[in-house]
């Protein structure tokens, strides 16, 4: 095999699964299911490694596969881009991927969609492969809709929850006013650099930076901030900022695997990705990355708050998924996206991780959702246990795990950035801390430790996660009072052991060769002199940190840690010591918990204003526009006085004799009168 | 003597032989009328409509993707007295639609298959002879000849929605019928003006003629009468729905794939290239009605109530990309207006069928008479996404490739058309996938949705047919843009060419 029959292969191996399962799901066994998708994306991520570890010795891979579209002096392509920063982000899509899929084989085993289930999770991998690996802007944003369109049938994949019907239009939507701001940064691009290819944009992209277009009126604006911001509003849309961030919490609705997969690991970060990919335009602009860097420490902060009164166990992973995307927002304001991309990846990690051990938890709970009923889990399910608590350790950026490496680099970038905004995003980044320390714990110990509080409580159950999907299993409805909870075979066991390794211990071997090291050279740009931060962080880590551990180490004594520890702290004391004051608090600030429960009013604001306001205006526009003025004056209006006319005429012809001859003698003398005067 | 039947003669009348099979099968499937053995007249049609379909794929295979101007050029003198020529030609933007013209019609006749049961024969052979006519409009280089085809095609369309229509079917044939005959006097005004001063109804003579812009600019609106009304455009777009919603489903296919192409073939074929210098003029107003289509139209579409309309509106609202395609005069837009009217063939197409497949069982075409669809059709469902997703322009489909040409093209023109035009991402999928929703998705929702039963065979059959064009066009576009480039580079170089006689003051 050729390298090029191998990039083709990687994501055209899980499509043809997903074909063939989707279209033949009825004529094939159940079993064929899994095994073809799993054969596929397992191909895929084999093959991925191998990339991956090609690239590592040599050259980026450019080239077109085909070329899609001819007009005039513009080519369309689609084309492969293989360097380190693409192979690694396959590797990191596949492995997430292989590991959802094994998954699934437990968690949607009673399931009547089950093979739809697995068609659309591998056609999932294949576009979100098309994005990570496209050469040029339209691919990534075939790519980008692609993994938009799966998103939107797996979140409506229990099509008669009414839940999630809705949540699916709103994903979609919300993800399309993002689009809106993409499509035109792209239409940008393609004008005033007359290619779509990377390549050929990089390289003529410094020539850019000081060219002014006008929008408005004779208004100048630099083509670079515009063009990256409209870029960046489609990463608004894709990785869920602040405020189009609305459509993430919802989609919890769709079945927890994909919430794994693609709203957590790999879709939604695909926004920080394509920023990274764009480094050498956004790095021409510090006004847009200002603005980038605010949104993102708004939705680091503020998204995490939220993540604080959640009762749904899902809902919780959600808010803190917002706000660690968020974190790599950031960092790509600060210039660092080497350290957003490597946080993408011990994200990737920990938070499907996360994910996954929340669904174990959901079925032991028999879709139970409301972590106020569950406690001491630990007992009944230690392999949950274990993983999820490796999992929310590396989330809160203990020492030595994965997690710590990326987010304290974060904060460190944030530290150093010189743009505008980065002192508020310094004070986000590391008041976050604390709050994801506190939400996380909170989880932890509500779920696995304290009393068995579904032996007492009475359920109601609103976001059991299979409601409708089994109907007529009616016991479904959370855990019986007398029932133990058990932990899961090893399809849901095995993923869970998988993703805890790398989210114990990838940070500590890759943050010094992704970070410091010269895996990103060439491939991610960074205007030092401009944007420092990068630089500094790089001086730090040869004057001061030495190596992994000594970053570890040095952290000992950090604000950071500190913040992180006394987060955990206050959970332990506010949720297993003293369960009476969260409630307390609750009470005496019941504005703030009112404005948090109302998450902020964005999904309000939305419906009353976007969505109540369109069908308003659509309304009139049709019955006054369309029905009154145009058909009822002008065309129907025409009708009716030719009607009118006619009418007139009409009276004319009396049939009466001497009505013709009076009109007649008239007639005479008025022709008389006129020719005489001639 | 001739040989009508040697190939050499077949492939020097492939237009001919385009126009006439389908319309003298048509002939032939009235000949078999009889309710009472429905299937031979089926059969027949069928055999016809194939027939038909097969005559256009030399069209493509014989095609000259070099030479931007007419091919398969065959003729003789009419009419000598007045100078009317059996002229017949196709060029790289006219050979697309008549493809798609014959494709559709062998649709048309699967589909009416089992559904239409009264006057079987007379249904089948209206829609044969109209899809000849059609490709006479298409193929036409004579003026009176294409005038001829243009109004002939109207009658057949005028009985499907009038015989095989609902219940308002009256007062929507007379609607459609008056809108479009005024603005067709008003071209045939114009005709004759060319003719007066060119002694000629060639098109090409047309092309060559200059005039002053205040005559060029009558000579464009009364073209505009024409053509804006058939594709059409804000304000004179109301007959639309109001057709639609009375048709029979083929009635609905046609109108929306083939007919409303007339009116943008049209605006390429006369309104722009005789009257280029009032075609810049005038292209502000141009842009300004196709923005006002693609908005206040996608709006107007959110709030409607019945499938049909819903559809009728969404295809105005796209048919805006194709008018603004053509009026920022760039190759992005041209081509992409082209692959939109082409693309919007086979998804308007499939929309409407798949209308019809739910009407068919329930009766309704009201959206709250459904609810929890996917539950009893699970692979129409399947279908209805697709063509929902390829409606709202979605990557991998055909929808999305016209759309994102003409945005990337307006945008060179003018950052704000592309960005009123871009609304579309957001409107364009607020109506469909919110019928989607509300149609397809849900528990079922009353007795009728939980007796439905899913496609059968001839159904699957057509909507596959559509779904595998909507997803090659979508992957590969490329085969149709190669068709149109050279003919549009030819026509923009026309277009940039002023046409006003030399030596006179330009003003109005």
């Amino acid at each position: 095999m050729t390298m090029q029959q191998i990039y083709l292969a990687i994501p055209l191996l899980p499509l043809l699964a997903a074909i063939i399962v989707g279209l033949f799901c009825k004529q094939l066994p159940r079993a064929a299911a899994h095994v073809l998708t799993i054969l596929g994306v397992g191909a895929s991520f084999a093959l991925s490694v191998y990339v991956l570890n090609d690239a590592m010795t040599s050259a980026p891979y450019n080239a077109t596969v085909y070329s899609w579209l001819k007009s005039g002096n513009f080519t369309f392509e689609i084309g492969f881009l293989i360097d380190r920063l693409s192979a690694m982000m396959m590797v990191v899509v596949t492995f997430v991927s292989l590991m959802v899929h094994i998954y699934t084989i437990g968690y949607m085993h009673e399931d009547k969609g089950y093979a739809r289930f697995f068609s659309y999770i591998s056609l999932f991998t294949f576009s979100m492969l098309m994005l990570v690996m496209s050469n040029n802007f339209m691919q990534l944003f075939f790519g980008w809709e692609a993994v938009g369109l799966v998103s939107y049938l797996l979140i409506g994949f229990w099509y008669t929850r009414p839940t999630a019907i809705y949540a699916n239009l709103k994903a979609f939507l919300v993800n399309r006013v993002g689009d809106f701001g993409f499509l035109l940064g792209i239409g940008l691009v393609l004008f005033h650099f007359g290619s779509l290819d990377y390549a050929a944009v990089f390289s003529v992209a410094p020539q850019m930076a000081d060219v002014q277009i006008n929008l408005i009126g004779n208004v100048q604006w630099s083509l670079m901030t515009v063009t990256c911001i409209l870029l960046f509003i489609g990463a608004m849309g894709k990785s869920a900022q602040v405020p189009l961030h609305v459509w993430l919490p919802d989609s919890m609705e769709g079945p927890t695997p994909i919430s794994a997969l693609i709203h957590a690991a790999t879709m939604v970060t695909a926004g920080i990705f394509m920023v990274a990919r764009m480094s050498p335009l956004f790095e021409l602009s510090s006004t847009a990355l200002s603005f980038v860097m605010i949104i993102g420490s708004i939705t680091a902060l503020f998204m995490g708050f939220l993540g604080i009164i959640q009762n749904d166990i899902k809902r919780i992973v959600a808010y803190s998924t917002l706000s660690q995307l968020g974190y790599m927002t950031v960092a790509l304001g600060a210039s660092a996206y080497s350290v957003a991309i490597f946080h993408l990846m011990t994200h990737a990690f920990f938070k499907a991780l996360l994910f996954l051990g929340a669904g174990s938890v959901i079925m032991g709970m028999h879709h139970d959702q409301d972590i106020r009923n569950m406690g001491n889990l630990k007992k009944y399910m230690p392999v949950t246990w274990i993983t999820s608590l490796i999992g929310s350790l590396a989330l809160i950026g203990t020492p030595f795990f994965s997690g710590f490496y990326s987010k304290d680099s974060i904060i460190e970038a944030a530290k150093a950035s010189t743009i505008t905004g980065s002192g508020f995003a310094y004070f986000a980044v590391l008041a976050g801390v604390f709050v994801t320390a506190f939400y996380s714990f909170r989880l932890y110990f509500l779920v696995f430790h304290g009393a068995e509080k579904w032996r007492v409580v009475k359920h109601d159950a609103h976001h059991d996660d299979e409601h409708d999907a089994h109907k007529d299993h009616d016991h479904h409805h959370g855990l019986a009072p007398t029932d133990d909870p058990h932990e899961p075979g090893w399809v849901i066991k095995l993923p869970l052991i998988l993703l805890a390794i790398p989210s114990l211990a990838i940070g500590y071997f890759a943050i010094e060769p992704m970070l410091y090291g010269s895996f990103f050279k060439g491939i991610i740009f960074v205007d030092s002199a401009a944007h420092p931060a990068m630089h500094e962080l790089t001086h730090e880590w040869h004057e001061v940190m030495h190596n992994a551990a000594g970053m570890a180490l040095h952290s000992l004594m950090s604000l950071p840690l500190l913040l992180a520890a006394s987060g955990v702290a206050v959970a332990w004391f506010f949720y297993m010591k003293r369960p009476d004051i969260p409630a307390a608090i609750q009470i005496k600030f019941s504005t703030i918990n009112k404005i948090l429960e109302n998450k902020y009013g964005f999904d309000g604001f939305n419906e009353r204003v976007f969505a109540a306001g369109s069908v308003f205006i659509g309304n009139k526009l049709w019955q006054i526009g369309d029905v009154k003025i145009i058909d009822g004056a002008m065309v129907n209006g025409t009708a009716n006085l030719i009607g009118k006319l006619s009418g007139v005429v009409r009276k004319l012809q009396t049939g009466l004799i001497y009505h013709y001859a009076f009109a007649m003698i008239i007639g005479v003398f008025l022709m008389l009168t006129f020719f005489n005067k001639v | 003597m001739l040989n009508y039947f040697s190939s050499d003669y077949f492939f020097s009348h492939i237009l001919s032989y385009s126009i006439w099979v389908p319309v003298l099968a048509g002939i032939a499937v009235l000949f078999t009328s009889n309710d009472n053995k429905p299937d031979t007249t089926r059969w027949v049609a069928l055999i016809g409509g194939l027939a038909a379909f097969l005559v256009t794929i030399p069209l493509y295979t014989h095609f000259n993707f070099a030479d931007g101007g007419f091919q398969f050029q065959e003729g003789f003198n009419w009419i000598p007295a007045f100078h009317i020529n059996y002229h017949l030609g196709a060029d790289g933007i006219a050979i697309p639609l008549i493809m798609l013209t014959s494709f559709t019609t062998v649709i048309v006749i699967i589909s009416a298959w089992q559904v239409i049961e009264k006057r079987v024969a007379q249904y089948m052979a209206s829609f044969l002879i109209m899809s000849g006519l059609m490709i006479g409009v298409f193929s036409a280089l004579d003026a009176i000849l294409y005038y001829v085809f243009w109004e002939a095609m109207l009658i057949p369309m005028f009985l499907v929605i009038g015989i095989w229509g609902g219940p308002n079917r009256v007062y929507a044939t007379i609607k459609f019928f008056l809108y479009t005959l005024l603005g067709s006097l008003l071209m045939l005004v114009a005709f004759i003006y060319l003719y007066m001063n060119t002694n000629s109804f060639e098109i090409v003579d047309f092309y060559n003629y200059q005039m002053p812009l205040n005559v060029q600019i009558l000579i464009f609106l009364a073209f505009f009468a024409a053509f804006a009304v058939k594709i059409p455009m804000w304000p004179v777009h109301t007959w639309l729905p109001d057709a639609h919603v009375e048709a029979p489903t083929g009635g609905s296919v046609v109108l929306a794939a083939i007919a409303l192409k007339l009116g943008g073939y049209s605006f390429l074929r006369f309104a722009m290239p005789i009257a280029p210098d009032a075609a810049h003029y005038l292209s502000g107003f141009m842009i300004t009605l196709s923005l006002i289509a693609i908005v206040y139209i996608a709006l107007v579409a959110l709030v409607q109530k019945d499938m049909k309309k819903l559809i009728a509106y969404s295809s105005i609202s796209h048919m805006g990309f194709v008018t603004l395609g053509f009026f920022i005069f760039n190759n992005l837009g041209l081509e992409g207006a082209i692959v939109q009217m082409v693309s919007h063939g086979f998804i308007s197409a499939a929309m409407f069928l798949c209308v019809g497949v739910l009407y068919d069982r329930v009766h309704s075409r009201e959206i709250k008479s459904y609810g929890g669809v996917a539950n009893t059709m699970p692979t129409f469902a399947a279908f209805a996404v697709l063509f929902a997703m390829a409606n709202s322009g979605l990557p991998g489909t055909s929808g999305f490739v016209g759309e994102f040409m003409v945005i990337l093209g307006a945008i060179q023109e003018n950052f704000w058309y592309a960005f009123l035009a871009s609304f579309t991402l957001i409107f364009g999928a607020a109506y469909t996938l919110w019928m989607v929703k509300r149609v397809f998705y849900g528990e079922i929702a009353n007795a009728k949705v939980a007796a439905l039963k899913d496609l059968c065979q001839r159904e699957f059959l057509i909507l596959a047919i559509l779904a595998v064009m909507v997803l090659a066009l979508g992957i590969y576009p490329q085969p149709l843009t190669d068709m149109t480039n050279a003919t549009v580079t030819q026509l923009l170089s026309h277009l940039m060419q002023s046409k006003l006689p030399v030596g006179l003051p330009s003003g109005l």
